[in-house]
This record gives C-alpha cells, sequence and structure tokens, in this order.
C-alpha cells in the first residue's frame, strides 16, 4: 500500500532580491510563497488587492519589468532580479529630484472621471490601463475595454473606468 | 490557497535543468510562465517535491527560422506570438489564436509549450499546432526526441511527456499562407475555450486546394476533424457546401464533453457552428 505522504517537510528558505518601485528588497522567502503575499505581508505593500486568487480578477496586477501580470499567479522567487511596480510606486516618487510627487495620468483619470466606487478593483486596474496605454496610445473604445479584459469591476458597470483611460490617453499626448 | 512546500531551482543551463529532473522524476515539476502550474500548485492539484523554473534558460524565450518553417521555444509568451514579425509572416494562424488566449496580463507571463505540456483539453493552441502539423521536441537524460502534437497529447491532461523531460520547443515545419482563422465560444471567467476551432486552408482558383482543421474544447483532446476536410478538399467552398460539411463534427469523436459550462449536444453544436465561421473567416482572410 502506498504510504501516505507524511507531515510536510519545510522547504529551503530562498534568500531573493527584488527592486520594488525602484528600491531593492532582499528577503528570505519559502519557495512556495505568492509574489502577491509577499508584497502584502512581508513588505506592507497593501495596495495590491487580494481578490479571487484565481487569475481571474486581475484586483492583485502588478509590472514584473513592464508587464502588468497578476501576483496571485507568480511565485515571489520568480521576481528574484527583476522590477516589480505596484501601485503605491507608479506615481513619480516625491522625493525624486525633479518630481512633483503627482498622480500618474491613469490615476488622475480614475479621480476626475469618478472610475471608482467601492475601489477593490482600482489598483490593479489602473495598472492594466497604464499597460494599454503603453502599448496601444490612442485605444478606441473596444480596444480599452478588451485591454482591461483581465480586471473585473463589480461597481462601476466599467463606463466611467473607460472614460478615465480615455482622459489618461489625451492626458499622455495619445488620444 | 497555499501550495504544499516544494524547493525552487533555477538552473542555469537545460542539460542542468535535465539533470535534476533526472534526480527527482515525476516528484519534480517544470515552471517556464507558472499559468498552468501555479493554479495547479495552489489548488494541491500539483504537489511537487521540486520546482525547476525554466523561465531564464538561455535561448528559449525566442522565435527563430527553423528550415521553411519556425521554432517556438519554451519560455515564449503568448503576447510575444501575437507581436512577432516572423510569426505573422510565416505563421499567421499562431498570431491570430494568441490574442484569443486568456487576457493580457496572462498572455504577458502564459507560454505556449507550457499550456500544451498541461494538455487542458479546453486550451486553445493544440487546435492550431494541429492544422499546422506542428512538431515538439523534447529533450531528457537520453537525448533527444520529435512528437508530432497528435502523438504528443494522449488525452485530458495527459501527454507523453515523462517525468524527467522538458519540452525544448515547439516547430512548425513549414511556412503557411494568410487564409487561416481560429474561432472559439470562449468560458466566459476563464477564457478557455467551450469550443474553439482553427483552420489553415489553401486556395487554387476558386476551389480548396487543402484544408486543415483543429478542433478544442468539445472532447477528452483536441482532434483534427478529417472527415469535414475530406469533404472540402477540392471543393467550391460556398457557404451551403461549408455548412454540409460542417454537419459531420458529430461523427468526427465520440467523447464530446458535458460539464456545468456546456452539456456534449452543446458542445457539438457549437463546433458546427465555430467550424462554418472559421472556415469562411480563412476564406476572406
Amino acid at each position: 500500500m502506498p504510504m501516505p505522504r507524511s507531515t510536510p517537510s519545510l522547504s529551503k528558505k530562498l534568500a531573493i532580491s527584488v527592486t520594488v518601485n525602484g528600491g531593492e528588497v532582499r528577503r528570505e522567502v519559502e519557495p512556495r510563497l505568492l509574489l502577491l503575499h509577499f508584497l502584502r505581508d512581508e513588505l506592507g505593500l497593501t495596495g495590491t488587492h487580494c481578490g479571487c486568487e484565481t487569475s481571474i480578477c486581475g484586483a492583485c496586477t502588478v509590472f514584473l519589468d513592464g508587464r502588468a501580470v497578476k501576483s496571485c499567479t507568480l511565485l515571489a522567487a520568480q521576481a528574484d532580479r527583476r522590477q516589480i511596480t505596484t501601485i503605491e510606486g507608479l506615481a513619480a516618487p516625491a522625493h525624486q529630484p525633479g518630481s512633483s510627487g503627482k498622480l500618474h495620468p491613469v490615476q488622475e483619470g480614475f479621480w476626475e472621471c469618478h472610475g471608482l466606487q467601492c475601489g477593490f478593483c482600482t489598483p490593479g486596474m489602473i495598472i492594466s490601463a497604464a499597460q494599454l496605454l503603453e502599448r496601444a496610445p490612442n485605444p478606441s473604445e473596444e480596444e480599452i475595454r478588451r485591454g482591461l479584459e483581465g480586471n473585473l469591476c463589480r461597481c462601476t458597470g466599467y463606463q466611467h473606468i473607460v472614460e478615465a483611460v480615455r482622459y489618461a490617453a489625451r492626458k499622455l499626448g495619445g488620444g | 490557497m497555499i501550495p504544499v512546500a516544494f524547493d525552487y531551482h533555477r538552473p542555469r543551463t537545460l542539460e542542468e535543468a535535465v539533470d535534476i529532473l533526472r534526480q527527482y522524476g515525476d516528484e519534480a515539476k517544470v515552471l517556464a510562465g507558472g499559468h498552468s502550474l501555479i493554479p495547479a500548485l495552489k489548488l494541491r492539484l500539483a504537489a511537487p517535491k521540486v520546482v525547476v523554473d525554466i523561465s531564464r534558460l538561455p535561448g528559449l524565450s525566442e522565435v527563430r527560422r527553423s528550415g521553411s518553417g519556425l521554432s517556438i521555444g519554451a519560455g515564449v509568451t503568448h503576447h510575444q506570438l501575437m507581436v512577432d514579425p516572423l510569426i505573422a509572416k510565416l505563421c499567421p494562424l499562431i498570431a491570430r489564436t494568441a490574442p484569443e488566449i486568456g487576457d493580457v496580463q496572462v498572455r504577458n507571463l502564459g507560454t505556449l509549450v507550457g499550456s500544451i505540456c498541461h494538455a487542458d483539453p479546453a486550451a486553445d493552441w493544440p487546435a492550431p499546432l494541429l492544422a499546422l502539423e506542428a512538431q515538439v521536441v523534447i529533450v531528457g537524460p537520453e537525448g533527444e526526441r520529435t512528437l508530432h502534437i497528435n502523438e504528443f497529447i494522449e488525452g485530458m491532461l495527459t501527454t507523453r511527456l515523462a517525468g524527467h523531460e522538458i519540452v525544448r520547443e515547439v516547430v512548425i515545419p513549414r511556412a503557411y499562407p494568410a487564409s487561416c482563422a481560429y474561432k472559439k465560444i470562449r468560458q466566459s471567467a476563464s477564457g478557455f475555450a467551450i469550443a474553439g476551432v482553427a483552420v489553415q486552408l489553401e486556395k487554387k482558383n476558386r476551389k480548396c486546394s487543402s484544408i486543415a482543421i483543429g478542433v478544442t474544447g468539445v472532447a477528452q483532446r483536441a482532434f483534427r476533424a478529417r472527415l469535414i476536410e475530406k469533404s472540402l478538399q477540392g471543393a467550391e467552398l460556398d457557404e451551403k457546401t461549408i455548412a454540409q460539411a460542417a454537419r459531420q463534427v458529430t461523427e468526427e469523436v465520440n467523447d464530446f464533453l458535458s460539464d456545468l459550462h456546456a452539456s456534449a449536444a452543446y458542445r457539438a453544436a457549437l463546433a458546427q457552428v465555430l467550424v462554418q465561421r472559421a472556415v469562411l473567416a480563412a476564406l476572406a482572410a
């Protein structure tokens, strides 16, 4: 008879070094730790939200080397020696020379166009919108909706979000 | 949703990766984009002792020319396939399928090779890969071997890949013309195909000189619609002929899937409609 697997042995911890919002972070992590929990629980960056945990809702979206990814579907170990930008790091940091610490144009769009109600989906939505505008600076409404297909919002009905992205496109000089 | 504890390896060469797999065999799992493996880890459907991350292996994240066709490395993401100029030129069916997969974030990390190794019956890639006669190049401790995609995928979540082997690349053996299309009905939460049909055809005058149709999502595994292909081969492709041929989809396989998303009869009906739409779209392309 096959033996049941014995009590789970703890795996070897892993030393990782991740650049998060421009600053280098070094930690020892369990290999099974998800990037989402690394950001929230280890680093206290709770702007990245834990929604469905099944790669569907997009509330946990962050930038990994400039690509929007779902941090619930990534090991912290995969971010080793990579760059992560979370919602907290999207606006130009106020302490940087020459920066006013203003909101990112997409954040400003959500503010101006009322692109949120409860706000739970907003951080992920903004990261995905920023990715969209990098790839298509002047998107049509359909392109905006397709570009945000990986992010669910249960409040707004998406209309104000589309307007917020259009606002940001104009602001960035595309639209 | 916490995976079982495992050790993580990030080998520097493919040889090193194979060596780790040789030691651990079925207790190891290979990770590229992680978009099949990590969901399985979180649900504890997979509980490996060791995860081998091959995503940074040199040369694996490229699309390259290979003979008159091309090669897609194990690290190539769906997004890369959407935008790669070589893919668009030599294999437009791949470029047209890629945007239909998952969503932006999934396409940014998920890989074609990872998808076929997972062998989800609702995955998109097997449909175009069957139509394109793709070859799967496998490396292991005993060397290298190549399997046709049709042999590689055995059934639901099952392939012929051994525990100590890695798929290095998928090769599309030749270039294909622009007359192709992929049509699907998505499961609205996951984006997986409830039914998906890929068509690659070639025309001479107004007649169809060759046609390949791959169908996914509806059965235990993706398949070539050989009966429909035979009916359309050499025929003039008008709507009536296509519709008549598409009816044969129910005779192609006898294991149509039935689950909470769609009954077997509904899937068969979708497949029939999608064959028509995909053939017409390929003609118009």
